[in-house]
């Protein structure tokens, strides 16, 4: 195993100096040495191992025993999306095809004074400070591997600006398709958004993968919250039997801002999300929203963090999951309260339904807290269905799976009803609604 | 199985012969006038025998009311006719309109007329009540062969309904009983029960935690269901909701049997004179054994 490990990390670190030495005088840039730095510290930190306190339950041996290929793009034409269709809507909608924005494939609604979007390539090259201001600054401190490893080969993904008190009435959904049809594909999509001072904007990113073949995504979003500005942020996942996926979204909010998170993890191998956000403002609200649903050998794992540095602010989690078969799910919520973020409500619920004894939820809040004027809680609860409400319901005509399904339905409506985005949130339900029909 | 059932009654035998003097008349009446026929049934939780061997007979149309003292398993009775599957039946049998009732899951027992008001309803979260109604009616239907009822038609009945009952319509677009004050979750029974028109209504305790008005709507809601093919075993501690629903039994159970059965005087007796008398009568049976 040791020497498959060494494997793909040597692998990765060769792609990225190969890369290097064919640039001219990019390779000086600041944006470089931001990767080069990056690099170097993938290459101290490895790829993680169950001794590693956060990845405790999350074993990436299989995920990195495979190579794959991440060199690819434009492999997918319009006809091969016909099946990932979502409900219509008007709406910023963005292709990323194995990591990489696909021009043709996108919809643009909102004009360009609402809403600055672009990949994150052609933004780099249209306007190379700007896109570095943003760049790797909230991540910088970040000492996950998969970060890391990000940063070094951050290449395209989305680059989204919206200036100071622009609300943009349409959402912007990124869809990220791996096409896993002939190969191992990998990918590494890199998001960038900064909403300014009283901008609003809805934005989802979507996973799916075609193929049977494995995927690899490592995606990271730096997302900056301005004052008073309020950000809706969805990632739905729902990809193939064979797809691994690490992920981490990282937010910075400021004074007065307003913002909500929902991760909704229908489908996929083996999952791993990292929510982290900085309250780093007074009088902020942030939302955190999680639901998963992993049935056969799948895995999902949600790490979240909420750091309140300043006082005065608010924190909201509720994380759900429903278990079946012999999946695993993961949940470590962590709330810091700095010393001087004092008047700081930090709450957090974390609700799952195991559905058979051969599934494992292992869950872990953590609160480190160094004010003393704040009110924070926590709880957990993991068990089966409700007897009583089955029972209550059969009593009146309802059959068993139906009975169990409208249930869970209702479990699972208090995250996905938080979803503003109607075609995102209709989707949601429909899958929902399927899976359940089948258990 | 047949033979455990066998051991099981052999076993009570002498102790039923006791009571069986007490017994109403329609328990011998032939099975076929009966709708509901209860003999000898003995169930269990968690090891616990609660229910005794109990014998019971309901003609279509009759209101039997069972009253005794609490934990004299007059709502594991209750819980047992409706399909709860936490306990065991041990022993016994019970018919239905001729169906062998104990063989059916809880759904396939309400889609066959039993409906079960329950004395603490189940609050559940995220499911209307106009949701939670529309699903039973076409689960219901389904299982009798029906089309289900379209949007507007299943609409119709239920804000009939409602009014019978005097429920608010801003309740039926609520989450089922959530947060619903004790008399609104007696009162959401009734009118489920309203909704689902069964053929032997179980009314545990529903008169308990309700308001002198409420109670007469209940009431009101009951009786208007009241049919020559229609039943309705009640459960209650008080008399008075007999004032308004007249039963044609009135059922002593305590310890898991019933020990004692007789016309509606019976209640004013109890009312009366409490449930001491009765035991002494049981407790001087047994000693006689
Ligand atoms: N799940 C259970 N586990 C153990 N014992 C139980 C359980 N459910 C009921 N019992 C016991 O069975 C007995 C009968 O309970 P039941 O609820 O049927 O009484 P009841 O006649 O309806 O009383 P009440 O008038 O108070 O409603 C009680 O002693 C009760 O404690
Ligand atoms: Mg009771």
């Amino acid at each position: 195993m040791t020497f498959e490990t060494i494997d793909l990390k040597t692998k990765l670190i060769t792609d990225f100096h190969a890369r290097e030495s064919v640039m001219n005088g990019e390779a000086k840039s600041a944006f470089h040495q931001k990767k080069r730095a990056a690099l170097a510290q993938f290459d101290t930190l490895g790829f993680p191992t169950i001794q590693n306190e956060e990845w405790k339950y999350s074993n990436v041996r299989d995920l990195i025993s495979a190579s794959y290929n991440f060199n690819t793009s434009d492999t997918l034409s319009a006809e091969d999306l016909v099946d990932l269709k979502m409900p219509e809507q008007a709406a910023n909608i963005l292709y990323f095809v194995n990591g990489h924005y696909n021009a043709a494939l996108s919809t643009m609604v909102s004009s360009t004074d609402q809403i600055i979007i672009d990949s994150l390539q052609n933004a780099y090259k249209n306007n190379p400070e700007l896109v570095n201001s943003y760049f790797d600054e909230l991540v910088k401190d970040d000492t996950d591997a998969f970060t890391s490893l990000n940063t070094a080969f951050a290449h395209d993904g989305v680059f989204i600006h919206i200036p100071d008190n622009k609300t943009v009435e349409h959402p912007v959904i990124l869809r990220f398709v791996s096409d896993a049809r002939q190969e191992n594909i990998g990918s590494q999509p890199r998001n960038i958004i900064a909403v300014g001072k009283n901008a609003h904007v809805k934005i989802a990113e979507a996973f799916r993968t075609i193929g049977e073949q494995r995927s690899f995504t490592n995606v990271v979003t730096e997302i900056n919250v301005g004052e008073e500005a309020g950000v809706e942020y969805y990632k739905v996942q729902n990809e193939s039997e064979n797809a691994y996926h690490i992920g981490t979204t990282q937010v910075r909010m400021l004074e007065k801002s307003h913002f909500y998170a929902a991760t909704v993890t229908l489908n996929g191998k083996f999952t791993r999300n990292n929510l982290n956000i900085v309250i780093d403002g007074e009088h902020c609200e942030a939302y955190m929203y999680g639901l998963y649903f992993p049935d056969g050998s799948q895995h999902v794992d949600n790490h979240t963090v909420a750091d309140h540095r300043k006082p005065n602010s608010e924190s909201n989690e509720l994380y759900k999951g429903i278990l079946r078969d012999r999946s695993k799910g993961v949940f470590n919520g962590k709330i810091f309260v700095r010393p001087d973020a004092q008047k700081t409500n930090a709450f957090q619920s974390c609700k799952n339904i195991v559905l058979s004894t051969d599934a494992t939820m292992y869950t872990k809040p953590q609160l480190e807290i160094f004010a003393d004027d704040v009110k924070c809680s926590h709880g957990t609860t993991t068990g089966q269905i409700d007897e009583e409400a089955l029972f209550y319901m059969r009593s009146r005509g309802i059959s068993k799976p139906e009975a169990m399904s409208l249930l869970m339905f209702a479990f699972c409506a208090d995250v996905v009803s938080q979803i503003k985005i109607d075609s995102i949130r209709e989707y949601l339900e429909n899958v929902i609604a399927e899976k359940l029909s089948r258990s | 199985m047949f033979a455990l059932h066998g051991v099981g009654n052999f076993h009570i035998r002498p102790k039923l012969t006791t009571f069986a003097v007490n017994l109403p008349r329609t328990t011998y009446t032939s099975i076929n006038l009966v709708m509901l026929s209860i003999n000898g049934l003995r169930a269990s939780i968690e090891g616990k025998e609660i229910l005794k061997g109990i014998n019971l007979g309901i003609k279509p149309g009759e209101v039997h009311a069972i009253m005794g003292p609490n934990g004299s398993g007059k709502s594991t009775l209750a819980s047992v006719l409706a399909g709860r599957e936490e306990y065991e039946v041990t022993g016994g049998s019970v018919t239905f309109n001729g169906i062998d009732l104990l063989e059916l899951a809880a759904e396939e027992r309400a889609a066959e007329g039993i409906f079960l008001a329950f004395q603490y309803p189940v609050e559940i979260p995220g499911v209307t009540t106009i949701n939670f109604l529309k699903t039973a009616v076409n689960e219901i239907r389904k299982y009798n062969g029906e089309e289900p009822l379209d949007a507007a038609r299943f609409l119709k009945m239920v804000r009939e309904k409602a009014k019978l009952v005097s429920m608010n319509d801003s309740l039926l677009k609520r989450a089922l009983n959530e947060g619903f004050s004790g008399g609104e979750k007696k009162r959401n029974e009734i009118f489920q029960m309203a909704v689902l028109e069964p053929k032997l209504a179980i009314l545990d305790e529903t008169d308990s935690g309700l308001d002198i008005d409420a109670l007469r709507i209940v009431a009101e809601g009951v009786n208007s269901l009241r049919s020559p093919d229609r039943s309705a075993i009640v459960v209650t501690h008080y008399q008075r909701l007999l004032d308004y629903i007249v039963p044609d039994f009135v059922h002593v159970l305590y310890k898991g049997r019933i020990v004692k059965s007789g016309g509606k005087e019976l209640a004013f007796e109890l009312e009366e004179k409490g449930y001491d008398w009765i035991k002494a009568e049981v407790e001087a049976a047994e000693v006689n054994q």
